[in-house]
């Protein structure tokens, strides 16, 4: 279980002044599958980058199955079951789609493995899995990479940060199954960052972020229609 | 042979033993092994220390060897190596090089290596450079390569240098005939106080000639990496050159690229990149539980692969 407390973040500027980006963040992650939603540049992907150790927060505390994770680095909260997918997938030279996967699995796995986890989500393997993960590859492509390699970690957290941005080739009914698939399987709790409504609609959840603090949370049956209509949010959400 | 000059001969050329087909072992300056085929013929020069090597007019799918491996502290070894590939051949030639130097004085290989490529043949040339020893001695390799590609040869020039060599010239020189085709590849890491100077001087002399320069280098600890490379397209042609660095500690690396056209219809493309592991790279290595050192040594493997 996922625990936020108080979380508050000010990006440093130039004046010695911190821009706020996040104020007094509150939450409670024990569902499978929780949904942030929200305006665009209201603290999403800041916050998730927060949860992955990536950003420091200005005030506050992370605690993962009650343990304090606030002081521990990126490679130790990945090592205690924090896993996060890039809204921009990294690119590499050199490095291919199978390395990622066995980075991302920690042990050594057959190219058979690697290929299953790609096509749950739905790359012709043999086509991908020797490929370097580089410019050569579409962004929808290195979307699907990125969501493979969360797959093979498996871990009990795991941070999505828009998903369904960028995915332009693949039917967005797949991204959906894949969802539904992990949700019906994981182990633990997702936590994805979206706009698309098909998604909120399989959340257990839906959380709203907008000007750096929570607006406005509960159940899908709850917030979907809030959300769609009439709240002003609507065309915001679908903006992606 | 002794066994740190087989673990030199198994770093330089994947051999764990006599390698099949031709080959020809130099050891500490001295002939350690030759053997000759029906195509491919090794005659010992006369007038200076090396070999002509001759392979005939339409040899295919042959490879041969030529390690050499200097096991000795304080050796200066100087070799011409001639390589004449027949026409319409098709055959793959492995070099390198391993010095293990654990003494007080420098060890030094200079390898001039010429090709001479008949017309339309294809040769692929492999060649690594290795050293290890603790010694206080420097280990020093100064490769050259001078390349003659009659009309519509191809050859491919993989050249690696990882580890050990304290400090290395590197001068290739290639002259392309009509239609003919070069490429090159190669890879360099530095460490330490290790210097290497890398000088590619490319004539594309023929029409529709072509060569495509790609080097990956990677700067360690306080170590020193300048290119030079420059292509000349002296007729209608296609050059294109990449080089491609990553700096880490102290590292330096100075990438000077020249292009010259010295005809209307020849085309030239220089590519050049320098800079560190990109941060993001890092993160996301380590978000999938990878310490920040192994993300780096990780990053670096794949870019020199």
């Amino acid at each position: 279980m996922l625990e936020l407390r108080n979380i508050s973040y000010a990006a440093p500027e130039e004046n010695g002044a911190g821009k706020e980006i996040l104020r007094g963040i509150s939450l409670k992650v024990d569902e499978r599958f929780v949904a942030i939603t929200g305006p665009n540049g209201g603290g999403k992907s800041t916050l998730a980058r927060i949860i992955a150790g990536i950003i420091e927060p200005t005030e506050g505390q992370i605690l993962l199955d009650g343990e304090d994770i606030t002081p521990l680095g990126v490679t130790e909260r990945a090592k205690k079951g924090v896993s996060f997918a890039f809204q921009q997938p990294v690119r590499f030279k050199g490095i291919t789609v199978y390395d990622l996967l066995r980075y991302a699995s920690g042990r050594k796995i057959s190219v058979g493995e690697a290929c299953e986890y790609l096509a749950r989500v739905g790359m012709c393997a043999r086509d991908y899995v020797n490929r370097e993960v580089n410019a050569s590859l579409s962004g929808g492509e290195l979307k699907r990479i990125e969501i493979a390699t969360i797959l093979a970690r498996g871990t009990k957290l795991s941070i999505f940060d828009e998903p369904e941005a960028g995915i332009d080739l693949w039917s967005f009914s797949n991204l959906i199954a894949v969802f539904e698939k992990m949700y019906e399987q994981i182990n633990g709790s997702i936590v994805i960052i979206t706009h698309q409504e098909r998604i909120l609609e399989i959340a257990d959840r839906i959380v709203v972020i907008a000007n750096g603090a929570i607006s406005d949370q509960g159940g899908r049956e709850e917030m979907l229609p809030k959300l769609m209509g009439g709240m002003g949010q609507c065309a915001r959400l679908n903006a992606v | 042979m002794d066994s740190i000059q087989r673990a030199l001969l198994e770093q330089v050329a994947g051999l764990h033993g006599v390698p099949e087909g031709a080959y020809n072992i130099r050891s500490d300056g001295e002939l350690a092994g030759r053997n000759t085929t029906a195509n491919i013929d090794i005659v010992t020069k006369s007038d200076k220390p090396g070999i002509d090597i001759y392979i005939k007019p339409g040899t295919k799918n042959e490879s041969m060897h030529i390690p050499v491996i200097i096991a000795k502290s304080g050796l200066k070894d100087v070799v011409y190596n001639d390589f004449h590939v027949g026409e319409d051949c098709d055959v793959t030639i492995v070099a390198g090089c391993g010095i293990s130097n654990c003494g007080s004085q420098d060890s030094q290989h200079d390898g001039i290596h010429s090709f001479f490529v008949g017309k339309n043949a294809r040769l692929k040339y492999i060649e690594k450079h290795y050293a290890e020893g603790d010694g206080s001695g420097e280990r020093i390799m100064n490769p050259t390569t001078i390349i003659e590609l009659d009309e519509g040869a191809y050859m491919e020039m993989d050249t690696t240098q990882i580890k050990g060599v304290d400090s290395t010239r590197r001068d290739t020189r290639a002259r392309l005939a009509a239609g003919s085709t070069l490429i090159v590849r190669e890879k360099l890491m530095t460490h330490g106080r290790q210097t290497s100077e890398t000088d590619f001087n490319v004539d594309l002399d023929g029409e529709d000639s072509s060569a495509n320069i790609i080097s990956r280098g990677v700067a360690c600890d306080d170590s020193r990496q300048v290119l030079f490379m420059k292509i000349n397209g002296n007729s209608r042609c296609y050059g294109h050159s990449e080089c491609d660095s990553i700096v880490m500690d102290n590292g330096y690396v100075r990438a000077i690229p020249e292009i010259t056209a010295n005809c209307v219809d020849a085309s030239l493309v220089h590519e050049a990149a320098i800079g560190k592991i990109a941060g993001e790279q890092l993160t996301k290595l380590m978000t999938l539980g990878l310490t920040e050192k192994e993300a780096e040594e990780e990053i670096v493997a794949g870019f020199l692969k």
